[in-house]
This record gives C-alpha cells, sequence and structure tokens, in this order.
C-alpha cells in the first residue's frame, strides 16, 4: 500500500488527506507538533476573546479520523532525505513516504527591529500564540500593535474585549489602505476609532525598548515617540515556513517553488497551502497564497493528482472575506486599491458609514471585474457568475437584489445604490425585483 | 469622513467602562438582594389555625375536613415545617386519603394559615423579592447599549455561570429544586404563591396556586431576558421580531388570555399550545369540559383539533418549524430569552445526536399510543380502557410532562443548554421535525466556499447540530431538529449562512465540495482542450 506522509496539519494539508481518503485506499500520515488534532486556525482568536474553547475550533471530532484512517503523528518533522524517502521526527522515529506534501504554513513577520525578540513581543498565528498571549496580557495596563492588516485589527479587538487599552500603528495613510481602496480603508478606520481604541496612520516603529525585568517596556515610533506598554503584537504579515525545506534538496525561494500542479523539483514531493510558491508559466509574479479558501482549494486540487488524475490548480474567480469588528467584509474578483488602467469604479457608501458598496468595471465594454461589500452579506455563487460572464455594471447595480445574502427582516438598500447609480450616470435603471417572488414568504 | 484623522485623543470608551461597570455590579448587587429575600422568604411568619383560616380554606376543601380542621382551631405553628408536620399528624394520621386529594388539602390549609410579615403585605414582598430581581437584572443587562451593536460573546467561556462552572451547576442545583418543590411539593412554598396573590386576585378574581406563580414567574423571565435579548441582538432584526413574538406569546397567549378566561368562569386554555406537547387535550376531561362549556368551550375545542392538525403543519411547511418553536412556544420562548445565556452548553456530538433520535421519537411514541387510549376513552365512555388510560397519563405526566419537561428541561439549562426537552423530549417538536426534514420549504443556505470553519455557528447552536459539519463542505442545511431560532447565520464572521424559505425540491443540495474537486481540470483534459 502506497503511503502519503502529509507535514503540517493545517487546513491545506487536511484537506490534501481527507480528499485523498474519500478517492483512495492509500495509507495517510499527517504529522504535525502545533496540535495533536486539527483546528481551525480562523478561530484563535474566539478563543482568547472567549467565545470559544480550544475543543470548539476542532472540525471534526476526535473519532473521525481514526474512522477515516487517517493516522495523526503529533511531532517535529527534523529533516526530509528525499533520495531514501524517509521523514525523520525529533523523537528518533523515521518514516518511509511513497508520497510526500510540504504543508508547513507560515510564520509570522519580524523585520528586524530592535527588541523584536524580547518577552512580551509576539506575532499571532500558532495555537501556541494564543497561550503565550494569555501569559503575556496578564494584568498589563497597555498594548501596542505593530501593522495594520487583518491580523492586527483581529488583535485589536481581541484585546479590546479584555479591555486593554490598545494603540495600533499603521504605517499606511488609513488602515489596510495598500489592498482597500481610500473609501473603504476610511471606512474601516473610522470603526476602529469609533470602538476607541489608538490608531495611528502612517506611523512606523523604530524600536522596543526593554524594562529592568527585561520585558518590553515601551517602543519607539520613527518620530521618536515613546509608548509605554507591556505587550508588542507585530503582525505586519506572514511569510512561508520552509525552516524543514530548505535543509532539503527541495527548491524553495520564499516559499516552497512549486507548479500549477503544486509539485515540487522532487517527484512525488507537494507543497501546497501557505508555504507554496507557485510558479505560473504565464505570470512574472509568483503566487503566495497565505488564505483558508486558496489553502483548501490547493488541497482539494492535491489530493487528485497524487490520486493519480494530475491536476492543475486553479482558484477560480477570486474572492475573500473579513469581519473589521462589527463589519462583514466580502470581495470578489478584482478590486485594486488605486484604480488600474481601463477600470473605472462606482462607490456607494450608507450615511451611517457601516455599508458600502464598490462595483469595478472596465470603463471600455463596462463589464464587471469586481466588487466590495461592506455590511452587506452577498451570495458567493451570483457574485461570482456575473463576474464569470461579465455582466455590465447597469445589469449588476439592477439585479443586485438576486444577491443580497442578509437575514431575513434586514434592511434593503439596494434602492438607495441604483438611486444614486442613476445621480451619477444619469441613468433610469430600475430594480430587478424578480428574485423577491422565490423568498416572498419570510422576506421583505 | 470626519473624525478620521483625530486620532491621539483619549479614549472614550476605556474610561466609560468603568462607571458602566459599577452599574452593572449594582444590578447584580439588586438582583441577588432580592433572589436572596426570595428564597429566604419560604421560612418567613408562622401559620396560625382560626376562624379566618378555616373560612378561607373551606372553598378548597371538603366539609368533613373543615370540621376537622375547625377543631384544631387556636393551634399556632412556628414554622412552615412544624405546620405541615403537626397537619399530616392531625388531619391525615393514617394516610386515608388519596395522596393527590390530600396534597391539594394540605396546600389550601397551610396557605390559608399563613401569617405574618409577608401574609400581611404581600405587595410589598412581591416588590422586594421578583420586583427587586427584575429590577437588578435589567440595572445589569441595559449597559449592554453602550457598547457597539454586533456580536459580542466576549468571555462567555470564561464566566462559571455559563460554562459548566461550580456557579452554573449550582444555579442547575437551584432551578432543578424549585422544579421539584413547585410540582409536588407546593405546601412548602405556600409564601411565594402567596406573593403573586395581588396579581392574580386583580386578574382572574381569585386566589393564586403554584400554576399563576409558575405563569407570572415564567413570564417575567422571558420579558426580562427578551430585553437583554433585544440590546444583544440590536442590530439584527429577525433577532428583534422573532425576540418580540415570544414575549407577546407567553405574555399574552400564556399568561393574560387564561387569566381572563378564568376571571369570567371560561374554560381556560393556552391558545397556542398544540397536541401533543399539550398531552391533556384528548382527556375525557378536558372534552367533556369544553364541549360543556358552551360555544367559546366549542369554539377552543376545535381551534385546538385546527391548530395541531391543520395549522402545525402548513405552518411547518411553510416556514420550518421555527414558527411554533423560536417564535410562539412558550417552552421555546423561555429557551429563547432565559435560556440564551446557555445555548452553547449543548452537545454537538454524534453520540448526542443518536441519542437525541432515540429519545425523542420514543418520547413521540409513547404520546401517541397515550393519545389513541384517550381517543377510544372518551368515544367509549371510559369504557373501553378505563382507568388505565388515567394511569397511563398519570405515569406520562409524571415522567414527561413534569420530570422531562420542567425539571430537566429547565433545570439543565446551565449544564446542558437551554433546549434539552425541545431537542431530546419534545413530541410536538419530533412531528414538526419530520415535516422539517422531508416536506417543507425551510433550509439554511450556505453560501458557496465561504465558511472558514471557526465553528461559532456550532457552539452557539442550542439543539446541539453540527452546522459548521455542513457549511465548511458547501452544503445547505436540513436537519429535523432546528427550530430557526437564526443564531448561527448571526454569530458567523463571514455571512456564509442564511435562513430561508424557498422550493422545497430545491433544498437538498449537493456538497459545492465535492462539486469543485470534479470541475477541476487534469493535465490530459487540459490538453485536450488545448
Amino acid at each position: 500500500m502506497e503511503h502519503l506522509v502529509i507535514i503540517g496539519n493545517g487546513i491545506s494539508g487536511i484537506t490534501t488527506a481527507r480528499h485523498v481518503r474519500k478517492r483512495s485506499n492509500m495509507k495517510i500520515t499527517v504529522i504535525s507538533k502545533e496540535t495533536q488534532y486539527f483546528f481551525s486556525r480562523t478561530a484563535l482568536m474566539y478563543i482568547y476573546m472567549g467565545h470559544m474553547k480550544f475543543e470548539h475550533t476542532k472540525p471534526y471530532e476526535d473519532s473521525f479520523w481514526e474512522k477515516n484512517r487517517i493516522n495523526l503523528i503529533y511531532s517535529y518533522v527534523t529533516d526530509v532525505d528525499v533520495d531514501t524517502k524517509t521523514v525523520f521526527l525529533e523523537d528518533g522515529r523515521t518514516l518511509q513516504y511513497d508520497k510526500l506534501v510540504i504543508a508547513t504554513g507560515s510564520k509570522s513577520n519580524k523585520f528586524g527591529w530592535p527588541g523584536q525578540d524580547l518577552p512580551g513581543v509576539q506575532g499571532f498565528y500558532s495555537y501556541q500564540d494564543v497561550l503565550l498571549l494569555e501569559e503575556n496580557t496578564r494584568n498589563i495596563q497597555h498594548a501596542v500593535i505593530v501593522g495594520g492588516g487583518l491580523i492586527g485589527i483581529e488583535m485589536a479587538e481581541m484585546l479590546h474585549t479584555r479591555n486593554i487599552p490598545v494603540t495600533f500603528l499603521v504605517r499606511e495613510q488609513y488602515y489596510w489602505d495598500n489592498i482597500l481602496p481610500q473609501e473603504e480603508a476610511r471606512l474601516v478606520s473610522r470603526h476602529i476609532v469609533e470602538h476607541g481604541m489608538e490608531i495611528r496612520f502612517k506611523t512606523n516603529l523604530k524600536e522596543i525598548l526593554p524594562g529592568e525585568d527585561g520585558r518590553v517596556r515601551a517602543v519607539v515610533t520613527e518620530f521618536g515617540e515613546e509608548i509605554p506598554c507591556q505587550l508588542v503584537a507585530l503582525t505586519p504579515g506572514v511569510h512561508p515556513n520552509i525552516d524543514l525545506a530548505s535543509k532539503t534538496k527541495i527548491a524553495t525561494n520564499r516559499g516552497v517553488l512549486v507548479n500549477e500542479y503544486l509539485e515540487t523539483n522532487i517527484p512525488d514531493v507537494y507543497a501546497c497551502g501557505d508555504c507554496a510558491e507557485i510558479v505560473v508559466e504565464r505570470e512574472e509574479r509568483h503566487r503566495i497564497e497565505q488564505l483558508w479558501y486558496t489553502g483548501k482549494l490547493q488541497g482539494m486540487a492535491l489530493a487528485k493528482t497524487i490520486c493519480g488524475e494530475r491536476t492543475r490548480y486553479d482558484r477560480g474567480i477570486w474572492f475573500n472575506s473579513a469581519k473589521f469588528l462589527d463589519i462583514e467584509y466580502q470581495t470578489y474578483g478584482f478590486v485594486s486599491n488605486v484604480p488600474r488602467e481601463g477600470e473605472e469604479s462606482f462607490y456607494w457608501e450608507h450615511p451611517d458609514g457601516k455599508h458600502a458598496i464598490r462595483i469595478v468595471y472596465n470603463t471600455e465594454n463596462r463589464a464587471v471585474v469586481g466588487m466590495n461589500f461592506f455590511g452587506i452579506r452577498m451570495r458567493h455563487p451570483v457574485c461570482e457568475q456575473w463576474i464569470k460572464e461579465q455582466k455590465k455594471v447597469e445589469y449588476v447595480v439592477s439585479n443586485l437584489r438576486e444577491a443580497n445574502f442578509d437575514p431575513e427582516f434586514y434592511t434593503h438598500y439596494e434602492k438607495d445604490i441604483l438611486r444614486a447609480f442613476n445621480q451619477m450616470y444619469h441613468t433610469n435603471l430600475t430594480l430587478n425585483q424578480k428574485s423577491q417572488k422565490l423568498f416572498s414568504l419570510f422576506s421583505r | 469622513m470626519k473624525n478620521v484623522t483625530h486620532t491621539n485623543g483619549k479614549l472614550p470608551n476605556m474610561h466609560k467602562k468603568s462607571d458602566i461597570q459599577i452599574l452593572r455590579w449594582l444590578g447584580l448587587l439588586i438582583f441577588l438582594l432580592g433572589f436572596t429575600v426570595f428564597t429566604a422568604s419560604i421560612f418567613l411568619g408562622h401559620y396560625q389555625i382560626d376562624a379566618s383560616t378555616v373560612q378561607k380554606a373551606s372553598e378548597y376543601i371538603p366539609q368533613e375536613q373543615v370540621q376537622l380542621l375547625n377543631s384544631l382551631s387556636g393551634t399556632r405553628y412556628a414554622s412552615i415545617l412544624e405546620a405541615i408536620q403537626g397537619l399530616e399528624n392531625t388531619l391525615n394520621p393514617e394516610h386515608k386519603l388519596p395522596s393527590y386529594q390530600w396534597n391539594e388539602y394540605k396546600f389550601w390549609i397551610i396557605k390559608s394559615a399563613a401569617r405574618g410579615v409577608l401574609a400581611e403585605n404581600p405587595s410589598l414582598f412581591l416588590l422586594l423579592t421578583i420586583g427587586l430581581g427584575a429590577l437588578g437584572a435589567l440595572l445589569f443587562i441595559l449597559p449592554g447599549l453602550t457598547a457597539l451593536p454586533g456580536i459580542k460573546n466576549d468571555g462567555i467561556f470564561f464566566r462559571s455561570i455559563t460554562s459548566k462552572g461550580l456557579l452554573g451547576i449550582l444555579l442547575g442545583g437551584y432551578l432543578i429544586a424549585f422544579y421539584i418543590i413547585l410540582y409536588w411539593y407546593p405546601e412548602y412554598i405556600v409564601n411565594l404563591i402567596i406573593l403573586v396573590d395581588p396579581v392574580s386576585e386583580f386578574l382572574r378574581n381569585k386566589a393564586a396556586d403554584r400554576w399563576f406563580l409558575y405563569g407570572f414567574l415564567y413570564t417575567v423571565a422571558v420579558t426580562v431576558m427578551g430585553i437583554r435579548m433585544f440590546i444583544k441582538y440590536r442590530h439584527n432584526r429577525y433577532q428583534l421580531i422573532r425576540t418580540g413574538s415570544v414575549i407577546f406569546f407567553q405574555f399574552g397567549f400564556a399568561f393574560m388570555i387564561p387569566s381572563i378566561l378564568e376571571r369570567f368562569n371560561q374554560p381556560s386554555m393556552d391558545l397556542k399550545n398544540a397536541w401533543p406537547l399539550n398531552y391533556t387535550f384528548f382527556m375525557d376531561w378536558n372534552i367533556k369540559s369544553l364541549l360543556n362549556s358552551g360555544n367559546l368551550g366549542i369554539f377552543l375545542f376545535l381551534w385546538g383539533i385546527l391548530l395541531s392538525f391543520v395549522i402545525v403543519p402548513l405552518f411547518t411547511y411553510l416556514f420550518g418549524k421555527r414558527w411554533y418553536c423560536s417564535w410562539v412556544c412558550g417552552c421555546g420562548g423561555l429557551a429563547e430569552t432565559l435560556g440564551d445565556p446557555f445555548r452553547q452548553l449543548s452537545s454537538k456530538t454524534l453520540k448526542a445526536w443518536r441519542i437525541e433520535r432515540i429519545m425523542i421519537y420514543s418520547v413521540l411514541v409513547f404520546a401517541v399510543v397515550m393519545t389513541v387510549l384517550q381517543i377510544s376513552n372518551f368515544l367509549s365512555n371510559g369504557a373501553l380502557f378505563g382507568s388505565y388510560t388515567w394511569r397511563v397519563n398519570k405515569a406520562y405526566s409524571f415522567f414527561i410532562g413534569s420530570i422531562f419537561a420542567g425539571v430537566v428541561g429547565t433545570g439543565f439549562y446551565p449544564l446542558m443548554g437551554n433546549r434539552v426537552w425541545c431537542r431530546f423530549g419534545c413530541p410536538l417538536a419530533a412531528i414538526m421535525g419530520i415535516v422539517q426534514k422531508f416536506k417543507s420549504r425551510f433550509v439554511i443556505t450556505t453560501n458557496g466556499s465561504q465558511c472558514i470553519s471557526c465553528g461559532n455557528c456550532s457552539t452557539y447552536c442550542e439543539m446541539g447540530i453540527d452546522v459548521r459539519w455542513y457549511a465548511q463542505r458547501g452544503q445547505n442545511i436540513v436537519r429535523a431538529s432546528c427550530v430557526g431560532c437564526g443564531i448561527c447565520a448571526a454569530v458567523c464572521p463571514r455571512g456564509v449562512l442564511k435562513l430561508e424559505t424557498t422550493d422545497p425540491d430545491k433544498r437538498y443540495n449537493v456538497v459545492l465540495d465535492d462539486l469543485i474537486v470534479e470541475a477541476m481540470k487534469t493535465s490530459e483534459e487540459l490538453n485536450k482542450a488545448s
């Protein structure tokens, strides 16, 4: 029986294992030293906030793995010999594999700041980081978060629920405006301030100062200001964890280099998820995708390949979502922070500043290329279809109701949005109410 | 756009927080004071047999008991325990009376004999107990308005009372004890029942019995904790309307209408209590009493039939069982308000699901068999099964109606979540569940591949459904037990779930993940295409 060894039990490694099991009878072993069982990394914040316990973050019951004959090894892989197809574990054990998947995930970025390794300074990525954060925030008065991305705002929210005052240092002019267009970045920034968090834009970290006890005492910004704090959360993103792969003959760059089939330079060795750096022939830039969704999709594609149907990883129409404190965000297709050549966009924001929509379209043929939604839930399949079929922006604004996914009885904004569109473009579009019939019994 | 550049100011919420904390502590203190007075008042006062006692009790006890009681005139018992013991020894020394009769007499005699500061000032004590409790609870709840609207389940698993800690276990114990005393030893809490006498006199023009106390407490709990729901979910209109609905049905249908019917000596009935949750509907005495009470009685009888056999299945087809379980039902109303802080304690294991199915359908079978006996008995005028029906009904009433629905149903809130009865026992939920599973427009739609498997939905499902199992593979959720409370959709941080009603044939959707895998192009297919 063939033996598949997967290093890493995150979403991509586990998805690979599960889908291989669906298609094949091969022996499957998953190795991780982070936790015994697969858990949802996206839920780590809820453990710290007291919404859930660790056990709730496990998507499958513990008995699931034995039932599905997926062997879990709680150990650390120290080395891999690709010539003899051997995996070495820290406890001295060795495993022989026929096929190997590297799914070692990411590590938190640190940009060489003085003091970045002091006690009380940490990133937020792993289960161990939650435990560490619990230790690091015991009886503290103030925390500083460095880096205005998705992990940064999550940490701000987490600390906020423990009533720990937070100062948020953001390099950009507005929160996440290297990804979000101005208006959206401002919307989120306002919401952060509204929550009583202190946010400093265009402010870089210079150094982190130790106190007499050797723990962090303060940070110094590039403007020379000293902010006293007992916790520094470094959240300027993550990078592929190639600690293991770089010791072997497996080719690496920033991540483990793979082609579109997630194959490395070594036969029978694959990589997927955060740690993979995908080289696409037609594209200049390599892809490093560090999302839950892409990790899952890569695992699904890779499982097919491992089971003998060599399958190209194709992430389809791009989508992502997040929640900024109380405001949900969904994005579909491609929305650039600054308009790209040949593209324009329509933006609408509710006066309450908590609901917004942006539709980016091709100036020439008016086909929709991307959409942002804030505070309004949209149907994934419908939005995807619109982009795939290159629907015109006029079609989309007239048919928004079809895609609405808000709970029943929620206020609808389609009319306001369409009115704003008609005013701006001097059009006379009307709302297509067709889909209402379907749900007329219980929704407005 | 204002305020964006204002970033270095004071932290407004941080300082307010401490004042709010003080208000919350004050509320908690007042609540605990009311709670303590409530509990302690059981032991207040003394018990005196005199002319007024005999006169009051004579309404509820037969002539020979009145005479026996008269002979005790002048007796004074210092405490409730002495009173119960003393009356037991003198009025029913050899336990000659059937226990159900004696229990009733005993209760009314002791209630009539109660004297002292509480018995003389029931309204004042009502304010000092349930009044203070409600006030304290509101003070604790209202500051929630100062936080921004949104899902704030912060610290739920850190607090002892909501995470099966010592406080949770103690609360569960208290509730269980309260139910046991209320159901089987009401004579021990006559003082508590006296508290609500003024309300009962006002509404029904008669003295309160234990069921009135229960109904009153129930309604207060649903209302006060309903206000908590209004604040907690004020950003979510589905939750607001739904909570308004359960408060309305509890206050109006379960409490006010029956009280008013009683005031006018009409047959009293909770108009929304459908068979088989209402398990005495087909008892011969109930049918006779309804049919012998003129037009209103006949209307109530026909309404009961219509509700149970037409409205329930039809509405469940149209909206799912939520229309009843989390919008109308009394048990559901308490679970969705008082029980909301405990929803995360329901077990999501496959084992729990297996036990759930065995238990709930067993109760359903029990209820149906009992109903067949009841109807045969009514039609044959007692000839067919006779006292057997009565005994079966008594067993059902004891094990299912009292122990399961009451003691376990509510007492286990802090231990097994707020829907123990609805999930494992309610035969009406079982029937609607079958409709919902096989022929209903109701479905929880999963939004494409958006699920991040965080587990909020499963954690906060009061029915113990592992919602994430379906959501993370892109599958819609159609489960018999789902009561449609909508909390899974509310707590989802990615907007993945939506309760909706749609064409029933389109409900059984595929597993999206499997479709995606199938659609992924293999190199062979790609080569062919190019």
